[in-house]
């Protein structure tokens, strides 16, 4: 049912298995059969298994409501399990808690730095919270501080920072206590387009120096483009795992893309005439299929005055999401309790 | 062991921080009960007459100790709020997945609200002279003892709400159908002679009235002026630390109840 699910570590990419340490083949987090329901009711989660290799960057791709929330609240360990197991840094979740909560550092979507104390207070506090103090919590603090950048805002109240800034010290305290594994949920939320890719280019970064595994969230294609693999989310379940250029191969060849005023009536035409089989998806009409750009001109050539456009491309994540679920990324699926 | 403590410490240290930084707070949770006090009292001395009351004393008096009663619910409400909120899309979320128990977390907010609390009313104190009463030394330090383990209890009543509750919506339902009912039966407002049978029991049995006596009594510490006839001081005080010991207790395991530890 599920073309695209590699087996589990098959395709840990070049820059993680480049590494040499023993542990860039062990495995930093795992989860088997995860569900999840709220009040017993819906199912948030349904049957969720993957495995992330020590020094992966690993993404969770799907569009709001599809798991994603509620998967990172697990995993966070905010919420205890209810079925499936998961592992992480070799310690089980619900005998290891506390092991594992003092390992890894987690980033929020919204923010959860108190911006009415400073960025060397909030760190401090962090700090002490995972039972660093004394000179040790000083001098990791002011590490990290310029590490990041911050050093000089360091006696800044957070609320006095801008939004880019602010996620750098979300950043440093999820850090201060050198977690092995890195948890990030929709890393990117109020970022700009430049402050993303800042952001992303260091966690590139931290995996190369430290070796850190990072797992994070996201409904950015391009954020997803820039992970090792990704796991696509829908509906609570998982329709595919593996790198991004695995998956956007399996679409094969070029996208096209039909609009038209009525597309029922074109598509039957279209199978009628050029025996093209096309899928409806939310009023457009897509075709998958190599040498996209001569089926642009025979299309347009056979039904011109009953198309409104033409378009054809490089498949995207997001052909590749419609290419297994059958609907669009962007579109309103019952929303997750918030 | 030492972590906790190092943990409980820092949670009770924000608090802190975050008070002084915002002087509105400060005001806020003077400046209601003070407008009460004073409208109230001027309002009701004329009509107040209960049996039993001491000669020379009124109900601006009266309501003295009931006022700094309403300080102390007054700033526990708040830190309810601000946990609630804290706790869903704020900073609480970063404390509930460092390698912390949630009883210490809880012991933390407890400690801190309590702190806040505490020194509110220690100000409110300043002003017992326009109520007439006198304090000595020792009345201001076992007040300020009762203040503390009221307010203990009133913040971790407050977090109880706050560890069930998903949202601050419907929030004031709870404020206006449970805490403000269990001050005024507490003999803030009025005393507990001469009310009717029907509201005798809801007032003997308001574990806030004990916390209400044992304040008015150690306000009056060493003299025979207080106004109370609830029992003895001994007996408030003693149900008052069960009451908030209960609390916490109650506060830390309904925290626990939502996470793996």
């Amino acid at each position: 049912m599920y073309p695209l699910q590699m087996s589990i570590l098959s395709s840990v990419s070049n820059a993680a298995s480049r590494e040499t340490e023993p542990r860039a083949r062990t495995v930093a987090l795992e989860a088997h059969g995860l569900s999840f329901a709220y009040g017993g009711e819906r199912r948030a989660l349904a049957d969720v298994s993957f495995a992330v290799a020590c020094g992966e960057i690993f993404g969770f791709l799907g569009p709001n409501g599809g798991g994603k929330t509620t998967l990172f609240r697990l995993l966070s360990t905010l919420v205890p399990l209810q079925s499936g197991e998961v592992r992480a840094l070799g310690e089980d979740f619900r005998a290891g808690t506390l092991a594992i909560r003092r390992r890894m550092g987690v980033v929020f979507q919204y923010p959860s730095i108190d911006g009415k104390l400073t960025v060397a207070e909030n760190l401090a506090h962090h700090g002490r919270l995972y039972g660093i103090h004394g000179r040790k919590l000083r001098e990791r603090s002011a590490a990290m501080l310029e590490r990041l950048g911050l050093a000089a805002r360091a006696g800044d109240l957070v609320e006095t920072l801008s939004g880019g800034l602010r996620r750098r010290v979300e950043l440093a305290k999820a850090l201060l206590h050198e977690p092995r594994l890195l948890l990030l949920d929709e890393p990117s939320t109020g970022l700009d387009p430049v402050a993303r890719r800042e952001f992303f280019d260091y966690l590139h970064h931290l995996r190369e120096s430290d070796g850190v595994t990072i797992v994070l969230t996201t409904h950015h294609m391009e954020e997803a483009e820039r992970c090792d693999r990704i796991a696509i989310l829908s509906q609570g379940r998982m329709v595919a795992m593996a790198a991004p250029g695995e998956l956007k191969a399996e679409v094969g060849g070029d996208v096209v893309v039909i609009r038209a005023r009525e597309p029922e009536l074109l598509q039957r035409k279209l199978m009628h005439q050029l025996k093209l089989a096309s899928t409806l998806v939310d009023g457009t009409l897509r075709i998958e299929r190599p040498r996209g750009h001569e089926l642009v001109r025979e299309v347009v050539e056979t039904f011109g005055s009953e198309v409104d456009s033409v378009s054809f491309g490089k498949p995207t994540l997001e052909d590749v999401f419609v290419h297994l679920t059958g609907h669009r990324f962007f579109t309103s699926e019952p929303g997750e309790p918030s | 062991m030492s972590d906790a403590i190092l943990q409980a410490g820092t949670l009770w240290w924000r608090e802190i921080v975050r008070f002084i930084r915002q002087r509105s707070r400060v005001t806020g949770a003077l400046l209601q009960p003070l407008l009460f006090w004073l409208v109230l009292g001027a309002g009701l001395t004329a009509s107040f007459r209960p049996s039993g009351m001491p000669g020379g004393m009124n109900y601006v008096e009266y309501f003295y100790p009931g006022v700094i009663m309403l300080v102390l619910l007054f700033t526990a409400i708040f830190g309810t709020v601000s946990t609630i909120e804290d706790r869903r899309e704020g900073f609480l979320q970063g404390v509930l997945v460092a390698p912390v128990s949630r009883r210490t977390v809880v012991m933390g907010q407890a400690l801190g609200g309590t702190t806040l609390a505490l020194i509110q009313g220690l100000v409110f104190l300043v002003l017992a002279p326009f109520a007439g009463i006198h304090l000595s030394v020792a009345a201001v330090l076992l007040s300020g003892a009762m203040m503390a383990i009221i307010a203990f209890a009133l913040t971790s009543i407050g977090l109880v709400i706050a560890w069930r509750m998903e949202s601050t919506q419907g929030f004031h339902v709870i404020v206006n159908m449970i805490l403000i009912p269990v001050w005024l039966l507490s003999g803030a407002f009025f005393p507990q002679t001469g009310v009717p049978a029907w509201l005798e029991w809801p007032m003997r049995l308001n574990p806030l009235s004990y916390g209400m006596s044992a304040l008015r009594k150690a306000l009056y510490f060493g003299q025979a002026q207080s106004f109370c006839s609830l029992t003895s001081f001994r007996w408030s005080a003693a149900v008052s630390v069960v009451f908030a010991a209960a609390m916490f207790a109650i506060a830390a395991q309904v925290a626990r109840r939502s996470s793996p530890v």
